[in-house]
């Protein structure tokens, strides 16, 4: 049975992919994802809030209280050169590369025009087969019409796709007035790839603190109709490759979205719950279920279930799978 | 031969690099100023940096200063090449050691940046009164007076013990030389080769102990023998000075640089010459220069080996003309016939002279001190000491740099006489610690010493605060080498990096005529800045001449991303007007060494200062000044009229950068200072200050409890009380059922307010309509100042809450309580604070306090202002610091005083029963003191008892007056930092807690050594970086508490103020309510951390939720009642360690630097909390066990 796919133009063993996922963070992890048979794997997304953040962090904790007073002039030794912001993702990303056989794709995630598209070139550098570009953008400002938005996602997407040789694929969040539209026009603006959907930190009130919290469930196999419909929609009608995400926990899940015309299958939530061995049980499933329907490869498969639907609703704040940044400094006190 | 290089470096660094380069055993521990020693050894060494043999050196950090001699000594023994650093009382603790190494004549150098001895106040500043008070030992002494000569004398003494089997020390002063920066050559490893003899070294092997040849050393020797065997080192001794000369003779062979034992310099016929040593002799040197010039005949010695003193080279170095000398000591020798190189000169002249071999007449000696506690001394001062000389009669053991209008020893001197040639750049910048100008001025430096020809020299002063503190920088650049290591009195650039400081000191009078100025003009635009200036300012611009720029700093540094730091901004302006180097090629340059400086942290820094040098070349602006002043804003004085006399004069003198004119008529004879001087200081460093919202709060007393400057209080008052308040006082009533009626107060210090915003994080009520608003909430200072001030002055005015209505051990209570420390000069948002000031608050009144060196004896105890206060009957606590060492012994000895007055005055109130009542005499000594309301009552019997022995014509009568306060409960509390507690003190902790008295210890835990810029102690924890353990502390954190447990009879908490304020509390009354020894091991969030302080209530719950900080209370009373003594008040750890740890730098820099052994360590730190909790479980357990079966039995 041949379950060979091709994905942006790279030739994987499998439709499987691991999506970015605290599962790529270790490179133990990354080797256990290849041998459990994945295809591809997506390492976990380095944000553009990070970048900028970590390396600001760094610099004002380590200088807070020095050169104030004569006996502590500095509180830290000079311990040489910081991992900071994406040099650690950069050494994993090399490391990954050269110990994987299957494609290291590069996760990026950011959504504005300022220097850290440059890390996309980096990326590549450090052995990345593709890029993934993670955009999504929280449109709070009621004199900001869709169009300026829409575009603003299309320039980031150039520059990106641009600034690199390998492809890049563009993960998108369900929720535009036009998601044909916007796919139509990521691929002319350079994409290879469209991988839909993203899944958002989504605002919770926590009513004993009266607070605000902000966290990520794990996705439920329910989920996997969003994407599963819009993989459907598109395929055919624009020409760079499909990937779905969300929803995928099962054998059967993944060949539900590759009858709807998926390229490749991401799945993340399904490993973070059953560990990473999961991933060679949904490919046995998977197997199982094509050697009963009688398919022989999965190519014959692609698109067999493609359909057109609608989707359209609404967000409440950028977020993404970044981790909660901490406040570095008080606003108030100079140090 | 490689080449040599030219770098710019700190007397610190030059004698680090020279010792690393030539041993192999570092023993090391912290001490101001020759910390960054070891701190250099320690670092080279982590990055496998070798010495001249192609070994890294061991950096190994002790317990304390007598601990790193003690290794230094075997190490020694055993063969290593071994070295050490150290300054003044951690010189005074290796002495001992000295007296070993040097009678078992072991080629050793100590390297020591030399610092005032602590006598009736401690300095952390340079003189010699350390290395004197080891002159005795053996040691040879070799002294530096530059930079330059620091990385020359180091080797030339490391070649010279070798040499001569004398062990030397190498000192240089503290501070001055220590963290001077200036241009200097450095010795290549070639000529360090050159001039290490190495037969010697394999000399000093083979004496080494092994068991392979083995010899007894360190035997004890009787009358018949001892002395003559301690007269058997002479001959060394005698050869010493003449190796030492070879070697300074071979050095000047390899590089060109000739020094001599006794350096003479100036006319060859002069009649009057200066014998100095250290940093001031450049300064004679110099003004020796201007004088000769000016058609003088005067000279100076300066004196490089001291020890063993040749005389025979003194004499030699002298000119046949000479007919009046002054020796000038940077030391005071109290009582002494004169101090010591003064001495030695007058015996060697005196000798000689009486042989009949002094090759000229006797010429007149003069000793005078100078200098003490890096005091200046400047060539007009040394000009004093010339002119001294040419008198009939000049003064014998004068002084000369003060004012001494009490035994008139000082000299007159004319501060108008400056030597410093035009072509010299003198700049002095005045910034903030916090806006980074000292970094930035550092940087310049580098920029302009290693890039041009020109020799550069950079000094900084820094103020005694650590929370919005000043800092002076001294640059200097010419085209010659720069011997003036004295401040700057005249600078043709002045620079004001805070707009504030115009109202603050007298800037300008340092600015020569014609000098130009430049001003961070915000919040003002430069445009509108002319007319906002002190009237002071503004005619001393005209006055002057001054060409004036200004730039809206602040705001440039804002829209640039860089935060309140303006270093970048006024760097580029310096180098933009100043004309030092040519403006793009600096420019460019400044670039250059911004990528140099950030690069390793991250393009982002590195492109985000770059933005600040565009846009301030964009928005730098000339001031043009007007030919009249327009302003009628005046300087306000230092400290309020209201002030006592002693604060108006003394120390608002010393607030207005004055200090140096203080006479010695007006300072304390014996280091007793009033308290309750912290008040006068309002220092508004703060732009953001809290802001109480009456109708919301729910009067919790968080807010009060967690405050670390004491700036929050709350008073319940009668509605009567507020009859008088100002507008818009508020005011809530009380919410307490059972005290109806009365108005609830919340006063706030905005003036003394640091901004640290815990008052806010602390406070659990939430607007119900807003939730993001609170019942405390911070908000801008300007628009509020003055109204706040009138608030909080007529909060002052309203009367204390009655102590004796209190509960102690409810927040809620404890926030009525007067804290009796306030408005220190701790960090902002410090963690140590909140538990002194509840120390203050609860037991104040009748507490008296040990305190050991470190952050606590500094914002405890520094001038001008200290923070220690009294209540509304003028009692609070009295407090002292001795030393770092013996601070448990110290407060021991309190107790004994206590313990033992107590009993005395048993003992006379026996025998004076009769006269003073039997009643009155059985309750004095019997009844209960254990309320706020019995000791009240006790107080009111002493007063009764006072009344009583008025009229008594006796002996007895009069001392039971004297020893009558003692009668109340004193609470002894000895205080300090994890350093103290579990490192250098411990010895002396563990005897005092051992020891059974009432001595109550609060052990102030940071877990790094704070005070002297982030050392590793014992408790610092696994992972955690910290200096002298950059590669993350390998070793688990010491448990002090469970070692205190063991006794069996000592009451020891672990509180964390963050997690749990009623267990902090229970902890502190019950503590002090044991009659005997007890120890409260208080997490204290730090600076040092690398956190925001604003989150460190935060980071001191997760640290307890984590179970990295286990909270307990072992009580031994609880034995007795057949309970287990120990009670854990932690929960089990419910989150993983690193949701704790990696919110702090100081775990988090190991995991971005070195991810492997990060991860490691956090494992095996993980595996310690799991460890730790099970054995303290197990202990309750089995204690309660333990404590069942006596009771069946």
């Amino acid at each position: 049975m041949d379950l060979s796919t091709t994905y942006m133009g790279l030739k994987l063993r499998n439709p499987l992919v691991a999506a970015a996922s605290p599962l790529s963070q270790r490179l133990d992890d990354l080797r256990r994802l290849e041998e459990a048979g994945a295809g591809a794997v997506v390492m976990f997304s380095i944000f553009e809030e990070q970048i900028h953040h970590d390396a600001e962090a760094l610099d004002h904790l380590l200088s807070a209280g020095a050169e104030s007073y004569a006996e502590a002039l500095s509180y830290f030794p000079d311990v040489g050169d910081y991992l900071v912001g994406p040099e650690r993702y950069l050494e994993l990303v090399h490391e990954a590369s050269q110990a994987l056989a299957i494609p290291v794709i590069g996760s990026l995630n950011g959504v504005s025009n300022e220097g850290w598209i440059d890390y996309a070139r980096r990326i590549e550098e450090a052995g990345a087969k593709a890029i993934e570009l993670n955009t999504y953008y929280l449109a709070t400002d009621p004199d900001r019409p869709g169009s300026e938005i829409e575009q603003m996602y299309v320039d980031v997407v150039t520059a990106v796709a641009r600034s690199v040789r390998v492809p890049v694929a563009v993960k998108i969040g369900p929720f535009f007035s036009s998601i044909a539209n916007m796919v139509r026009r990521f691929e002319e603006s350079g994409a290879r790839g469209a991988v839909l959907f993203n899944r958002f930190y989504q605002p919770d009130f926590d009513l004993d603190e009266m607070d605000v919290r902000s966290d990520l469930h794990l996705s439920t196999p329910m989920e996997l109709r969003l994407p599963l419909r819009w993989i459907a929609i598109l395929y055919g009608r624009v020409n760079l490759s499909l990937a779905a995400t969300t929803g995928a926990h099962s054998g059967l899940d993944v060949a539900k979205f590759v009858l709807a015309g998926a390229d490749v299958v991401q799945t993340c939530s399904a490993l973070l719950k059953n560990g990473i061995g999961h991933l060679r049980t949904m490919l046995q499933e998977l197997e199982s279920w094509m050697t009963e329907k009688e398919y022989d490869s999965i190519s014959q498969m692609r698109g067999a279930m493609s359909q057109r639907a609608v989707a359209n609703p609404a967000a409440f704040e950028r977020a993404n799978y970044i981790r909660i940044l901490e406040e570095y400094k008080s606003r108030y006190a100079i140090t | 031969m490689d080449s040599r290089k030219i770098v710019i470096m700190d007397g610190n660094e030059a004698a680090a690099y020279i010792a690393h380069k030539t041993n192999e055993v570092c023993a090391i521990y912290p001490i101001t100023p020759s910390s960054n020693m070891g701190e250099w050894a320690d670092q080279w060494s982590a990055e496998g940096r070798t010495n001249i043999w192609g070994a890294v050196p061991t950096v190994v950090e002790m317990q304390s200063e007598a601990g790193a001699a003690g290794a230094v000594h075997g190490a020694l023994q055993t063969g290593a090449l071994t070295t050490t650093f150290t300054a003044s009382q951690g010189l005074l603790l290796m002495i001992p050691n000295m007296y070993k190494i040097a009678g078992e004549l072991t080629p050793t150098v100590f390297h020591v940046s030399a610092r005032t001895v602590a006598s009736h106040a401690l300095s952390i500043f340079g003189d010699h009164s350390d290395v004197m008070a080891v002159r005795q030992t053996g040691f040879a002494l070799l002294a530096s007076a530059s930079v330059q000569e620091v990385m020359d004398m180091a080797l030339i003494a490391q070649a010279s013990t070798l040499e001569s089997r004398v062990p030397f020390l190498h000192f240089f002063d503290g501070f001055r030389t220590s963290h001077e920066v200036q241009k200097i050559e450095r010795l290549t490893d070639d000529e360090i080769r050159a001039m290490i003899p190495e037969e010697r070294v394999l000399e000093h092997r083979q004496r080494a102990l092994s068991p392979d040849r083995p010899v007894l050393r360190g035997t004890a020797q009787n009358p018949d023998f001892f002395f003559q065997a301690r007269e058997a080192c002479n001959p060394y001794y005698e050869r010493c000075p003449a190796v030492v000369q070879a070697m300074m003779d071979r050095f000047a062979k390899l590089t060109g640089r000739s020094y001599h034992l006794f350096d003479y310099y100036g006319a060859p016929d002069a009649d009057r010459v200066i014998v100095i040593m250290g940093s001031a002799a450049e300064t004679v040197w110099d003004t020796v220069r201007a004088l000769n010039r000016a058609g003088a005949k005067v000279g100076v010695v300066r004196v490089r080996l001291y020890r063993p003193f040749w005389t025979d080279a003194f004499i030699a170095s002298l000119p046949a003309s000479v007919r009046a000398i002054a020796v000038l000591d940077r030391t005071k020798e109290p009582g002494a016939a004169g101090e010591p190189l003064y001495q030695d000169v007058v015996t060697a002249l005196g000798e000689r002279a009486a042989a009949g071999r002094l090759p000229f007449s006797l010429p007149r000696v003069i000793g005078g001190r100078y200098g003490l506690s890096c005091k200046e001394f400047t060539p007009a001062m040394a000009k004093a000491v010339f002119d001294e000389l040419a008198k009939p009669e000049p003064k014998n053991h004068f002084t000369v740099g003060i004012h001494d209008d009490v035994t008139h020893t000082s000299l007159e001197y004319d501060p108008s006489f400056i030597i410093e040639p035009d072509h010299v750049v003198r700049a002095m910048f005045f910034g903030l610690g916090a806006d980074g100008t000292v970094g930035a001025n550092k940087n310049s430096i580098k920029i302009i010493g290693e890039e041009t020809d020109m020799y550069a020299q950079g000094y900084f002063v820094y103020d005694s605060k650590k929370a919005g503190s000043r800092t002076v920088s001294h640059l200097r650049f010419g085209p010659e080498p720069i011997p003036a290591p004295y401040l700057i009195e005249s600078a043709n650039f002045v620079a004001c990096h805070q707009f504030v400081f115009l109202d603050q000191v007298d800037i300008l009078k340092y600015a020569k005529p014609g000098a130009v100025f430049l001003l961070n003009s915000s919040p003002w635009k430069p445009e509108e800045v002319w007319d906002r200036l002190p009237r002071r300012v503004q005619e001393q611009i005209i006055e002057k001449k001054l060409k004036v720029y200004a730039i809206d700093g602040s705001r440039v540094a804002l829209e640039a991303g860089m935060g309140s730091r303006v270093n970048t901004i006024m760097q580029t302006c310096f180098f933009a007007i100043s004309g030092v180097l040519p403006r793009e090629e600096a420019i460019a340059k400044i670039k250059a060494a911004i990528k140099k400086t950030y690069g390793r942290k991250g393009e982002e820094i590195v492109q985000k200062n770059y933005r600040a040098v565009d846009m301030t070349l964009e928005h730098l602006r000339e001031v043009p000044v007007p030919s009249a002043p327009t302003s009628t804003r005046e300087i306000p004085p230092p400290v309020p009229e209201a002030a006592p006399l002693f604060v108006r004069d003394v120390l608002g003198t010393i607030l207005a950068g004055r200090g140096d004119e203080i006479p010695v008529s007006r300072v304390p004879v014996d280091g007793t200072f009033p308290t309750a001087t912290a008040q006068w200081e309002k220092r508004n460093i703060s732009l953001f200050v809290p802001v109480w919202d009456a109708d919301l709060c729910i009067q919790c007393g968080n807010c009060a409890l967690v405050c670390p400057h004491a700036c929050i209080r709350a008073k319940r008052v009668p509605s009567e009380a507020l009859a008088g308040a100002p507008e818009g006082f508020p005011s809530a009533e009380w919410k307490d059922p059972q005290r109806p009626g009365l108005r609830y107060v919340l006063g706030i210090a905005i003036e003394d307010c640091t901004g640290c915003a815990l008052c806010v994080e602390a406070c659990p009520k939430k607007s119900k309509e807003q939730v993001g608003r609170k019942a405390i909430n911070m908000a801008e200072k300007e628009p509020i100042h003055e109204r706040g001030r009138r608030h909080w002055d007529f909060f002052l005015s309203l009367p204390d809450t009655d102590r004796t209505e209190l509960d102690l051990s409810l927040v809620r209570d404890v926030q009525f309580a007067r804290p009796l420390f306030e408005f220190s000069g701790a960090c902002t948002g410090c963690g140590e604070t909140p538990y002194v000031r509840i120390l203050s608050q609860l037991f104040g009144d009748r507490a008296i306090i040990a305190n050991a060196t470190g952050c606590s004896s500094i914002y405890g105890g520094n001038l001008p202002t200290t923070p220690w206060c009294t209540d509304a009957h003028g009692r609070g606590p009295a407090w002292s610091n001795s030393l770092f060492e013996d601070n448990a012994e110290f407060g021991m000895g309190f107790r004994l005083t206590i313990d033992q007055h107590r009993q005395f005055a048993a003992e006379l109130l026996g025998r004076l029963r009769d006269q003073i009542g039997g009643d009155l005499v059985e309750a004095l000594l019997h009844a209960p003191q254990r309320s706020e309301a019995e000791i009240e009552a006790q107080r009111e019997r002493i007063a009764e008892l006072r009344r009583r022995l008025a009229p008594l014509n006796s002996a007895e009568a009069r001392h039971l007056e004297a020893v009558a306060g003692h009668l109340v409960r004193r609470s002894v509390w000895v205080v300090g930092g994890d350093g103290w507690a579990y490192d250098i003190g411990y010895g002396g902790l563990d005897h005092v807690l051992a020891s059974g008295r009432n001595v109550n210890a609060l052990v102030l835990d940071t877990e790094v050594y704070s005070n002297t810029g982030g050392q590793a102690s014992k408790a610092t924890p696994r992972g955690a970086v910290a200096k002298f353990a950059a590669g993350g502390k390998p070793a688990a954190k010491k448990d002090l508490g469970l070692m205190a447990m063991c006794y069996g009879n000592i009451y020891v908490a672990r509180v964390a103020l963050g997690a749990n304020p009623r267990q902090t509390l229970q902890a502190f009354l019950e503590a002090e309510a044991y009659d005997g020894p007890s120890l409260i091991i208080a997490y204290s969030h730090c600076i040092a951390h690398g956190i925001n302080m604003q989150k460190g209530l935060e980071q001191q719950k997760l640290a307890v939720q984590s179970g990295h900080w286990l909270l307990f209370r072992y009580h031994p009373d609880l034995a007795a009642q057949g309970k287990s003594p120990l009670i854990l008040d932690s929960r089990p750890p419910s989150i993983p360690l690193k949701s704790y740890a990696y919110n702090e730098t100081r775990f988090k820099m190991l995991a971005m630097s070195r991810p492997q052994d990060a991860e490691r360590l956090l494992q095996l730190a993980q595996a310690d909390v799991a460890r730790r909790w099970q054995l303290y479980q197990r202990w309750t357990a089995d204690d309660a066990k333990a404590m069942e079966t006596p009771a069946r039995a």
